[in-house]
């Protein structure tokens, strides 16, 4: 290593430490100092690790996905470097480089595994030059900074002109197939007709043939837009995967199992995250480990051990003080991150699925991070929890908001509560519920999701993300 | 009396195609408030080569969409539905035309080397310029007051995502004045067009749940001046959620 680098890798850590004393948000931090002092340093960096880097990206379930793959990876010996706390976009990359970077020129890692906001992913995989990228999906999501999905499409079909990585893309998404059709793609989908939906949701897009402009016929809907589909018009079919799941059984907000197959052969998994969107996020890190050659039993393992990264579908305890009516005691919080109509209608779906009438903690902020543009909320089928609420306490800067689209939803407006100040509307919530067995269930915007969990390290009630 | 309500029968145009920004937020509104006053509301939607009655309803809806869509949507607008939407128009119907939906109501939106036609309801031409989209939370002040239940002046807010900048003809009136954000073209400070009953702006998707009062304003101007007032409902919330989107913009 030459000693400018050594010298502006000690200098970016410096500033990281400063950061981390005052509390800041040290995930990107400390990477950003280092691309301004050095603007190559993630393809320097990344050039160090021996097994290359594998790239994971999609606007939905990108950091569970990952960590999936992670719980694979590991159980297969492979000593990873990981953004595992979620910070994907060019200073969050070059952060986790760093703190892998060791003195002369080593880095302590084989093999690079990074989630990349859709966004970045042309300008990071230009200097990752990753072995593999995953495609997951492309929902509608934060229009006001992204703009529109065939922006993404198009800057991610540059993307795979340019590289000479393998792609792994999932053949239930017709926007991505249509990218990594002509790419001897691996694809990967679900095979399951019993779960196939009545009708398309209302925020569904890439409804239209790329190639000829007809409109897909979808011979079964399986979540927003992805399902199996072929043009009546041109023939254009949905791509055979070569990773699947079949026989999938979703249990409530807690689990689900399915059986897996590779071209190497088939194993049951059995997942401690809920829903089908969670089977997707597998199936995406089964078939990246599948690119790796990774044996399926290790894959099963790995995807049946790894559990909920933080915010999605994680499960703490809070602690209520004595009412009047109930002595003090402790209620089961389980936390939905939703941040986008698809993602939204998958926790919906998979809430539908608990009996009961349910406590709701609902969270919508409007910062840079959520998308400043509520809109989406109309586009999220909150019809579903109708005749469903107990009580839904609707909090954060835009909770009128949302209590508002609750009740054009059909909820009635006497069980809907606003109480934008979160650490009030937490209180309320928990307390709501005469049974203390049924569990809250939160389900805030990105930023109401690390302020929750702020607000739980605070009480004690959870351990600190970035532990 | 819900008996001498008429039938609110609405059409939404190309509904899987332009709703881009949760556009469906805005039809479940007015169907609600609709139910919500024991009033009969009708949806039909009108799509890719379909004609349009322009007798058949008394609101047409038309959203945002894609570049890419909003272009299949303008071919089949000239062909199929500008004259039903004319005839619309003539016969004092609503049209409601938000974001996309109000570029393709004026007479042409020039993108790159290409002229989109429109159909030419609303004295306005769009020019995608070079620059930035013009996005974020819009408030404008917007003055109906015609005898319809709306006051004198009163302020519509949303959110605004356009890269085209919309230029009004001389005597074209907007539908408000940009109290915050960008509005028209960034720099006129107006905000959206205004023809009697036809109406475009680029407070794009969920509008009206963030505004009742002009839901309420569409539909009172939809059913016309025979039908009884509209019975005011609870709107606690709605009206919460309408100063939390006027603060959004900082109004």
């Amino acid at each position: 290593m030459s000693r400018t680098m050594a010298a502006k890798l000690a200098l970016a850590r410096a500033v990281g430490a400063l950061s981390r004393l005052r509390g800041g948000g040290a995930t990107s931090a400390p990477g950003k100092v280092l691309l301004r002092v050095e603007p190559r340093a993630i393809a320097t960096l990344a050039s160090r690790l021996k097994r290359g880097s594998v790239v994971i990206s999609a606007t939905n379930g990108k950091t569970t996905t990952a960590a999936m793959a992670a719980g694979v990876l590991q159980g297969a010996s492979v000593n990873l470097v990981h953004n595992q706390a979620g910070a994907n976009m060019a200073g969050g990359i070059a952060t986790t480089l760093l703190d892998a970077a060791r003195a002369h020129g080593a880095i302590d890692g084989e093999l690079g595994l990074f989630e990349v906001d859709e966004l970045w992913l042309a300008s990071l995989a230009a200097q990752l030059h990753p072995r593999v990228i995953v495609l997951g999906n492309l929902f509608r999501d934060q229009l006001d900074r992204y703009g529109e999905l065939d922006t993404i499409a198009e800057s991610w079909e540059r993307v795979l002109a340019a590289g000479e990585a393998r792609l792994v893309a999932n053949a239930d998404d017709p926007l991505i197939a249509d990218l990594a059709r002509e790419k001897d793609a691996l694809f990967f989908g679900v095979e399951d007709d019993t779960l196939a939906l009545a009708g398309m949701a209302h925020a569904a897009d890439a409804k239209h043939c790329r190639r000829c402009g007809a409109p897909y016929v979808f011979d079964a809907i399986y979540l927003g837009h992805l399902g199996h589909y072929h043009c009546p018009s041109c023939g254009q079919q949905r791509p055979v995967p070569s990773v699947t799941a079949s026989e999938v059984r979703l249990e409530g907000v807690r689990s689900a199992r399915f059986l897996l197959r590779t071209p190497s052969g088939e194993a049951e998994v059995s997942l401690a995250l809920p829903g089908l969107y969670n089977v997707y996020n597998a199936l995406a890190a089964a078939a990246l480990a599948s690119a790796l050659e990774i044996p399926i039993e290790t894959i099963a393992a790995g995807l049946s051990g790894t559990r909920p990264a933080f915010g999605r579908a994680e499960t703490v305890k809070v602690s209520i003080g004595a009412t009047a009516s109930q002595p003090a005691h402790a209620r089961e919080l389980q936390i939905l991150l939703i941040k986008n109509p698809a993602g939204a209608n998958e926790v919906l779906r998979t809430l539908a699925l608990e009996p009961g009438e349910h406590d709701l903690l609902g969270v919508l902020n409007d910062q840079i991070a959520d998308g400043r543009d509520v809109s989406w909320i109309w586009d999220a089928d909150f019809e579903l929890l109708a005749g469903r609420v107990r009580r839904f306490t609707c909090s954060g800067s835009r909770a009128a908001d949302l209590a508002t689209r609750l009740k054009y939803a059909g909820i009635d407006p006497a069980r809907i509560e606003v109480r934008e100040e979160l650490s009030g509307a937490l209180r309320d919530a928990a307390q709501a519920s005469p049974q203390e067995s049924a569990p809250l269930y939160a389900l805030p915007t990105y930023t109401a999701m690390l302020a929750l969990r702020e607000l739980l390290v605070a009480r004690g009630e959870a351990s600190s993300a970035w532990a | 009396m819900p008996e001498n309500f008429p039938t609110l029968r609405v059409c939404a145009l190309y509904p899987d195609l332009m709703n881009i920004y949760a556009d469906r937020g805005n039809l479940l509104v007015l169907e609600r408030r609709c139910a919500w006053r024991g009033i009969d509301f009708e949806l039909s939607s009108s799509g890719l080569g379909e004609e349009l009655d322009g007798e058949a309803h008394e609101l047409f809806y038309i959203g945002g969409g894609q570049d890419r869509d909003q272009r299949l949507c303008a071919e089949d607008l000239i062909e199929n539905k500008r004259a039903g939407l004319k005839r619309a128009a003539d016969r004092d119907a609503v049209v409601l035309g938000v974001c996309g939906g109000y570029q393709l109501l004026g007479h042409s939106y020039i993108l790159g080397g290409e002229e989109i036609e429109g159909v030419g309801l609303l004295d306005v031409t769009t020019v995608r310029e070079v620059g930035p989209r013009l996005i974020g939370n819009v408030a404008i002040e917007v003055s109906l007051g015609d005898g319809y239940g709306a006051p004198h002046t009163e302020v519509l807010a949303g959110f605004e995502n356009h890269g085209g900048r919309t230029h009004l003809a001389g005597g074209q009136a907007a539908l408000g004045r940009v109290l915050a954000g960008r509005g028209n073209d960034g720099h006129s400070r107006l905000e959206g067009a205004r023809s009697h009953n036809t109406i475009g702006t680029y407070l794009h998707g969920p509008l009206l749940p963030k505004n009742v009062w002009f839901a309420d304003w569409l539909i009172a101007r939809a059913l016309g001046p025979q039908a009884p007032p509209l019975a005011p409902l609870d709107d606690r919330l709605e009206q919460q959620t309408h100063l939390s989107a006027r603060r959004a913009a900082g109004v």
